[in-house]
């Protein structure tokens, strides 16, 4: 049987991801966990998170996970999400600036307050909806169509340095980075555990994901 | 390609059954709460919302279970409201599987409760429901008040102003509520949902009075709300959510199909 390793850090509820991959994939071990021996051991390690990025930070550092998710990250499969994919960055602007993981070189940024739509109308912060995700051929996207849409709830997003680590953009109403991948690593900005069918798959197929490109 | 405006089912549930509404006299029993909110997921609800009016202290358990079967199998964003008063009661919430909670007479009384719980869990989970019923009389500038006890008791507070205030606090989204249309089928208040949305940076639920689906497109493109609540239209089967994005889209809104 293979297993996935949640992290649990303090950062949010993870009741949703567990349920959904084991909803995805009734024959993986779904753990929560946050002791460095349990995520090393898994297959497959999900790193979550919700809420700001300076207590992210502070709580790895605290758990001493910082290196362990480093290790895992070079691994083996390896899914961030939201905040999870935030942190993989190497600095946030979140609370006047914090330094991040440096996993992928790279910034998070704040949308603009003045951001606003095609009808002139004032775009509202968190972006937080459906919306849709327009991705790049990666294994992980199989059997989602095109342009699907997922839930979304944040106020910061990604801007990597390098471009090519971008796996899908969505807009806001320029495009933003939603999902990254390199190598054995993916990290996506919405919530797949929230994301009904299109969700799912996606879910599932990480669980069969070997990590390869 | 844009940002899809909200479908949300609200579910009035007492003592673990679904029923009409707060505001009907003859409580009427739609059901099962875990199976209608199947159904809806379904039919494509972008969240669902459960309002938890059970009286009793002791029966509010009930609330949590329910929470917890739906979460265990319904994957989309799931908000509860009624009776949250405290950083555990949220926390009993978020742990059950929800993914925001609502809160409203307690931030009246406690403004500060807001700020505590956008800090301790962040203001994507945070909802500030707002209950609004107009002051003023015809013919002068329109004025809203917040109403607390389902809109019997006045509290002098503009009901702008105090949703941006919670905005400061840290509340993620504002669920409007016009107390002069719940439960009435006439439409929302397209003014005082307009008014509110255009005065804070987060998204707006509006809500209270819808009676067709025309209603429900008004409430975007009129009232210029985020995302729309309606609970007795969708329960008896009057119609469904894919009717309500059809007729949504079919006025041009951008939905999730």
């Amino acid at each position: 049987m293979s297993s996935v390793a949640v992290i649990d850090y303090g950062m949010g509820n993870l009741h949703s991801i567990a349920k959904a991959l084991q909803h995805a994939d009734l024959s993986v071990e779904v753990r929560v966990v946050s002791d460095a021996a349990s995520i090393l051991q898994a297959d497959r390690v999900v790193f979550p998170g919700v809420g700001a990025m300076r207590d992210c930070m502070q709580a790895l550092n605290g758990l001493g996970l910082v290196d362990v998710i480093r290790e895992a990250a070079a691994s083996k499969p390896f899914l961030g999400i939201c905040l999870g994919m935030q942190a993989l960055l190497s600095n946030s602007a979140e609370n006047n600036s914090v330094t991040c993981l440096d996993i992928i070189p790279g910034q998070v940024l704040h949308f603009s307050p003045t951001l606003t739509d095609e009808t002139g109308q004032v775009l509202k912060i968190p972006h937080m909806g459906w919306n849709q995700v327009h991705q790049h051929p990666h294994p992980l996207w199989a059997n989602i169509p095109q342009d699907s849409r997922f839930y979304f709830v944040h106020s910061y997003f990604v801007q990597p340095d390098d471009a090519d680590v971008t796996a899908a953009t969505t807009d806001y109403p320029a495009p933003f980075t939603c999902a990254l991948a390199r190598k054995n690593l993916f990290a996506v900005q919405f919530h797949p555990e929230k994301s009904q069918t299109a969700g799912l798959q996606l879910l599932k197929n990480f669980l069969q994901w070997d990590g390869s490109v | 390609m844009s940002l899809a405006k909200r479908i949300i089912p609200c579910l009035d549930v007492d003592n673990g059954r679904v029923v009409k509404g707060v505001k009907f006299v003859d409580i009427r029993d739609a059901g099962d709460p875990v199976e209608i909110a199947r159904r809806y997921d379904r039919e494509g609800a972008d969240e669902i919302t459960f309002l938890d009016i059970t009286a009793t202290h002791h029966n509010r358990d009930t609330i949590v279970h329910v929470v917890e079967q739906v979460a265990s199998e319904v994957f989309i964003p799931l908000t509860v409201g009624g009776g949250i008063r405290t950083l555990d009661d949220i926390r009993r919430m978020l742990n059950a599987g929800a993914d925001k909670v609502g809160i409203n007479s307690a931030a009246v009384f406690n403004p500060d409760f807001v700020r505590e719980a956008a800090e301790r869990f962040g203001s994507q989970c945070i909802v500030v429901a707002i209950d609004a019923k107009k002051v003023s009389s015809a013919g002068d500038p329109s004025v809203w008040e917040i109403f607390t006890h389902g809109g019997r008791k006045a509290t002098g507070i503009d009901a702008i102003a105090w949703a941006q205030k919670m905005v400061s606090f840290g509340a993620g989204e504002i669920l409007l509520t016009s107390m002069d249309r719940d439960g009435t089928r006439i439409g929302f208040d397209l003014e005082l949902t307009r008014a509110l949305s255009e005065a804070v940076s987060v998204p707006v639920i509006a809500s209270g009075g819808v009676g067709n689906l025309e209603h429900l497109a008004d409430g975007v493109l009129l009232g210029k709300a985020d995302a729309v609540l309606a609970a007795s239209i969708f329960h008896f089967g009057e119609y469904t959510i894919l009717q309500a994005k059809q007729a949504m889209a079919a006025r041009g809104i951008e939905v999730r199909l």
